[in-house]
């Protein structure tokens, strides 16, 4: 009965704590919504909007455009395998079925040693991939200006890093995940745990890994669209400065460009996922 | 059998040598190249990292990193960005949701154009007042969500000033244009069979759109608007940044000055504040969707 209660209760709970939310956050911000859309609001965003046309198309500005996106594209791609590199190994260390537990290991216990030290290295890789994964990638990237200097590849490492802890508890999800009866098999017929990784376990997360790889590419190109405001390349550096010296033209030429990146990349990550999955 | 097999090689056993496709070889060619290419011009260059200059940076950052700046007076300094924080990201999916929604029912095909709703309809009526709102709805959708909250909230800063306002429109139009995209989806999805059996005993529109529509989609709805609140407060983490408020301002100002050990403890609220947010929307996530 209690319980019943609590069930038909628990939707009206948690509207009112929303409610409650909602309001709070509303005040704390300062959001002007009403004299944003008033008359006054919607006279300087229209003007601000149509200050922005004619896109800059002048060769300068297209050529620095074409530049920024190339740029941009090849920090995502670079990025993204970065990512996945690191991502790949730190999961397998945080796959607990390989380490110290399930169906290979019900037939042999490990000394405590053994087992202390095995449960030692997942902790120990589960806590890198959170630091990694914490840490935005613009922070990561400001960092890595620190330690190596302006450019496009302090933007890379910044993507490969923060992405890489991503998609190491994404990966580490799918290898545990795996349906064990293969492994079983490849176990009972002798193969050491190298084997069972590489035929057992990767074969059946293969698909499902690269599936959020590829989305994981689709979040890096807008990533690394905006690197450039703390100085790591790519289109972000050339929109920080149209915006800021209110070149509104050209910001609008290298909008275009970013919506251009995007969609290109969405398009190309969407075939390849139809392809392979 | 085995002589079989040995006088007439079948199709399949030579296949074996012979790709079945050129896709793979394609896509592995095409694969290396765009690397080699995306590796030159992102200047990629791994020495970079291991010389005298660079380690020396890396031990005054990691070195001025601890101990942490656990201080009452910097702690306390903090709680308003924090809070700030919080309240951006959910200011700015409520914008989200007031600019996803109508514009997500507009971009849904079932509900303005095509499918049984509009058998009846005069083709000029559906392709005009059908159609022509339906392109628009999904092009300014396209185009909210394919130009990144940071490039919105730098040009909000620009035109409101700073604070977390212009933080709380950059989420809500770049997370409008997301929850918009998925609305729509999600509305296209449903069963059509209540929706058919409403129209056919005489439901109007509206009839059908809250008892046949809203009920089926409503638990993906709210628990990908959810998903969407998990992404803004780390948007809204980082926004201040460009000067819209939140943690990031503060991260930005510690990071600037070295006060590494400031950045540490910041990280460390910001990854409470996630873990807190992904806690209690995942929890009612799972109550929503059964």
């Amino acid at each position: 009965m209690k319980t019943e209660v609590k069930r038909a209760m628990w939707p009206w709970v948690a509207s009112a704590g929303f409610a409650l939310l909602i309001v709070w956050s509303y005040q704390g911000t300062q959001v002007d919504l009403a004299g944003l859309l008033g008359g006054e609001g919607r006279r300087q965003i229209a003007t601000y909007v149509a200050k922005l046309f004619p896109p800059d198309l002048s060769a300068k500005t297209l050529r620095d455009a074409a530049l920024g996106a190339v740029e941009t594209f090849a920090i995502s791609f670079v990025g993204s395998v970065l990512a996945v590199v690191i991502a790949l190994p730190l999961a397998v260390l945080t796959t607990r079925s390989l380490l110290y537990r399930g169906i290979l290991y019900e037939g042999r216990r490990l000394g405590p040693v053994s087992k202390g030290s095995r449960i030692g290295v997942y902790v120990i890789a589960k806590a890198v991939l959170n630091v990694l994964r914490t840490i935005p990638e613009i922070v990561w990237a400001l960092i890595f200006v620190l330690l190596v200097g302006l450019g496009p590849f302090p933007g890379v490492l910044a993507l490969g890093f923060h992405t890489g802890g991503v998609l190491g508890k994404l990966f580490g999800e799918v290898l545990d995940d795996v349906n064990p009866r293969p492994i079983e098999t490849l176990h009972s017929a002798g193969a050491g745990r190298l084997a069972i990784l590489f035929y057992g376990i990767l074969p059946q997360a293969a698909p499902q890994c690269l599936s959020y790889a590829l989305y994981r590419w689709e979040v890096n190109i807008r990533a690394a669209a905006v690197m450039g405001f703390v100085g790591a390349g790519g289109l972000g550096q050339r929109i920080y400065i149209a915006i800021s010296l209110f070149l509104d033209n050209q910001l609008l030429t290298l909008i275009l460009a970013i919506y251009v990146m995007v969609t290109v990349v969405d398009v190309l990550s969407a075939y390849l996922r139809r392809r392979f999955l | 059998m085995s002589d079989s097999t040995r006088s007439f090689p079948s199709a399949g056993s030579v296949g074996r040598f012979v790709p079945r496709s050129y896709f793979g070889v394609t896509f592995a060619l095409l694969f290396l190249l765009t690397l080699g290419g995306s590796l030159r011009v992102a200047q990629v260059d791994p020495r970079l990292l291991f010389e005298r200059e660079s380690l020396a940076n890396l031990a005054r950052f990691v070195g001025g990193m601890f101990p942490p700046e656990l201080s009452w007076s910097f702690l306390s300094l903090m709680a308003r960005p924090v809070l700030e924080t919080i309240q951006i990201s959910v200011t700015g999916t409520l914008v989200a949701v007031l600019i996803g929604l109508p514009l997500g029912l507009l971009a849904t095909g079932s509900l303005t154009w095509s499918g049984i709703l509009h058998e009846q309809r005069p083709a000029a009526g559906r392709w005009l007042l059908g159609f022509v709102p339906y392109a628009l709805a999904r092009a300014l959708l396209s185009v909210f969500r394919s130009i990144p909250e940071f490039v919105w909230a730098f040009m909000f800063v620009r035109a409101v000033g700073l604070g977390p306002f212009p933080g709380v429109l950059a989420i809500g139009v770049a997370y409008g244009g997301m929850l918009g995209k998925v609305y729509s989806e999600i509305l296209e999805g449903v069963n059509s069979q209540p929706l058919e059996a409403l129209h056919a005993s005489g439901a109007g529109k509206l009839g059908i759109a809250l008892y046949g529509l809203l009920p089926q989609a409503l638990p993906n709805v709210i628990s990908y608007t959810l998903y969407r609140w998990e992404c803004a407060i780390r948007a809204s983490a980082i926004l201040g940044f460009v000067g819209a408020g939140g943690l990031g301002q503060q991260v930005e100002l510690s990071m600037r000055m070295f006060q590494f050990n400031e950045v540490v403890t910041i990280l460390g609220l910001l990854f409470l504040l996630v873990a807190g947010v992904d806690f209690v929307s995942g929890r009612i996530r799972a109550r929503v969707v059964r």
